[in-house]
């Protein structure tokens, strides 16, 4: 029996030619919330389905709270809840008969099913909603509708699948980012993925950037961004000269030289606005002043371009990607 | 050890009893689709009632039967075909939750694998009791009268019920295979049409050519009209019952474990 919530020990699953999971190794602690994080196709769903036993792996080994996911597969499922990536709902069942078919077929008995389907429509703000058939509800309402039912059983380990890709709203995604942080303080494991490194960064304390169907960093959130590109100051000035004449006043400030493109000066700051003031002060000293200014946090790009020096594959690689072609080709 | 761990405070349940619970819920949960969609059941009653009133009355004229009026004759080949269209339900249900990603989220639920077609096919099996019972009476409404008994009459809707039953495991393999419902459909009717058409449920054999004969007479849908006409028109009974059940049964015993294992084999 292992301490760790999750365990993939050299994990490898193909379809066909598509090599989906590449030996990935990975551990989770109990009660923290791990993320993967990942562009599309880098594997992320077929780990899940094979933690979730809904897929075996063709090689390695993955244990869920200690049970293995191949060999004590029905072990693994009684302790786990799962929210997929497609928020698949039963459109045609309302919210409660949603949650409490999950209640029955977790075996939880009917008084329970009913009183749980009840507490959890309340918490997750479905109570008004909760008689109308599921086809009915907002993009946010099926998120938490899927997330209601991944935790009828009260599992041990909720597994989120790209929670907050699709469909949401920033509210709504910051209220499921609120809900993931109670679950953790009540001693739930979450291991949720996700392409946004925001959202790694928000909610888990342990960060495994997978690529191609493996893991190429892993920190906490601090130190993966340490090693990565930080935030960048974005200024537009009148013309392409004063462009150039501010890149040289400001080159002292950037932790790498600053990029000009036109009339825009890009550079890269550790302290976002406290660079911000000393950049304004820089250029108004030669009698410049940008038209726009922003800031931009870092990505997954920005991750990737730092651990690989390339970045994020796309799902479709580039004609001229030929050495890509070999691992993603094929993909779907 | 394979003990299965029940949440504490859960009813205690024998790996079976779990079994048929989880059957009841998907049942039930597919029953309830069908009444929050009843134009799913209306539509796939409306046209065996057109079925009926286009052949009692535009072709039943030109069809000479032996011996009784052609509505009798009609009525036991309307249920099988009845129950056989309505088991492509089974297959175009099971490709929509596949597609959905209903399925799967089945399958990561410590529930029994077998409940889902099991579940599935009990409902649709609930779904033709009720589409042959509307049909009865259309029936009874337009003429036809059972010449046996009202027990013969049931033990003949109990024949064609498992008939429809044991296609509804042969439809739920295609639905697994298909890339979705339409395809499901679309593969399901080429399959049915000639086994339905071809066969003793519309006109005697014996009008048919000699070819055709040879096929019609030993295909499972004449055998099954065959019973059924028998139980509720008269005439011997054993023989035709006997191998109608021995159809109905063999095709359950080679798709239902075809159809568990595609069910287990799908990632
Ligand atoms: N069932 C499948 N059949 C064929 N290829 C698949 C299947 N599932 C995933 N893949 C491929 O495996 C790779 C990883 O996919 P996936 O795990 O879905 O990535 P992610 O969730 O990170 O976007 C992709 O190239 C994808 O096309
Ligand atoms: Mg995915």
């Amino acid at each position: 029996m292992s301490a760790a919530a999750v365990v993939l020990e050299n994990v490898e699953k193909r379809f066909g030619d598509v090599v989906a999971l590449d030996g990935i190794d990975l551990e989770v602690r109990p009660g923290t919330v791990f993320a993967l994080l990942g562009p599309n196709g880098a594997g992320k769903t077929t780990a899940v389905r094979v933690l979730t036993t809904i897929t075996r792996p063709d090689r390695g080994r993955a244990t869920v709270l200690g049970y293995d996911v191949v060999h004590q597969s029905a072990r693994v499922r009684s302790q786990i809840g799962l929210a997929g990536q497609y928020a698949a709902v039963d459109e045609n069942l309302t919210g409660r008969e949603n949650l409490r078919l999950i209640g029955r077929l977790t075996h939880l008995g009917r008084g329970t099913a009913n009183e749980r389907s009840a507490v959890l429509l309340d918490r997750f703000g479905l109570a008004a909603a909760a008689d109308r058939p599921a086809r009915t509800y907002s993009g946010g309402m099926r998120r938490r509708l899927v997330l209601a039912r991944a935790l009828m059983h009260e599992p041990r380990l909720v597994i989120l699948d790209e929670p907050t890709t699709t469909g949401l709203d920033p509210r709504s995604r910051n209220e499921l980012w609120d809900i993931v942080r109670a679950l953790v303080a009540d001693g739930v494991t979450v291991l949720l993925t996700t392409q946004y490194l925001e959202e790694a960064d928000q909610l888990a304390s342990e960060i495994a950037v997978v690529d191609h169907g493996r893991v190429i960093a892993q920190g906490t959130p601090e130190e993966l961004k340490a090693g990565v590109a930080p935030t960048t100051v974005v200024m537009t000035f009148d013309s392409p000269d004063a462009g150039r004449r501010a890149a040289d006043v400001l080159a002292p400030l950037s932790a790498s030289p600053p990029t000009v493109e036109g009339a825009t000066v890009e550079l890269s700051a550790h302290d976002g606005p406290g660079a911000v003031i000393e950049a304004l002060r820089a250029v108004d000293a030669v009698g410049l002043a940008p038209s726009t200014l922003s800031l931009r946090e870092p990505t997954l790009d920005d991750v990737f371009l730092s651990l690989t020096g390339r970045p994020a594959a796309p799902e479709q690689p580039p004609a001229d990607a030929s050495d890509d072609l070999v691992r993603t080709g094929g993909g779907r | 050890m394979t003990t299965t761990a029940a949440p504490t405070g859960a009813p205690r349940h024998s790996r079976l009893g779990w079994t048929v619970s989880d059957t009841l819920a998907i049942t039930g949960r597919n029953l309830l689709t069908y009444v929050r969609l009843p134009q799913l059941v209306i539509f796939s009653t409306i046209q065996p009632i057109m079925f009926v009133l286009v052949f009692r009355y535009v072709f039943g004229g030109a069809i000479a039967t032996p011996g009784g009026s052609y509505v009798d004759y009609l009525m036991p080949g309307i249920f099988v075909q009845t129950v056989a269209f309505g088991a492509i339900a089974t297959g175009v249900g099971l490709a929509e939750d596949l597609g959905k990603g209903l399925i799967e989220r089945f399958r990561s639920l410590p529930m029994a694998p077998s409940a889902v077609l099991g579940g599935r096919t009990t409902a649709d099996l609930i779904r033709n009791v009720f589409v042959v019972s509307l049909m009865a009476a259309v029936g009874f409404l337009v003429g036809f009268r059972v010449h046996t008994g009202p027990g013969s009459f049931l033990v003949g809707m109990l024949v064609l019920l498992l008939f429809g039953y044991a296609l509804s495991w042969g439809f739920a393999l295609v639905g697994l295979s298909a890339p979705n419902a339409e395809t499901a459909q679309a593969t399901a009717f080429p399959v049915l049409f000639p086994l339905v058409f071809a066969s003793s449920a519309f006109v005697p054999l014996e009008t048919m050519p000699g070819w055709l004969q040879a096929f019609a007479g030993n295909q499972p849908v004449t055998v099954t009209v065959d019973a059924v006409r028998a139980l509720m028109l008269g005439g011997p009974v054993v023989a035709p019952v006997l191998e109608a059940l021995a159809w109905s049964l063999g095709l359950l015993a080679l798709f239902a474990p075809l159809a568990v294992r595609r069910y287990r084999r799908t990632q």
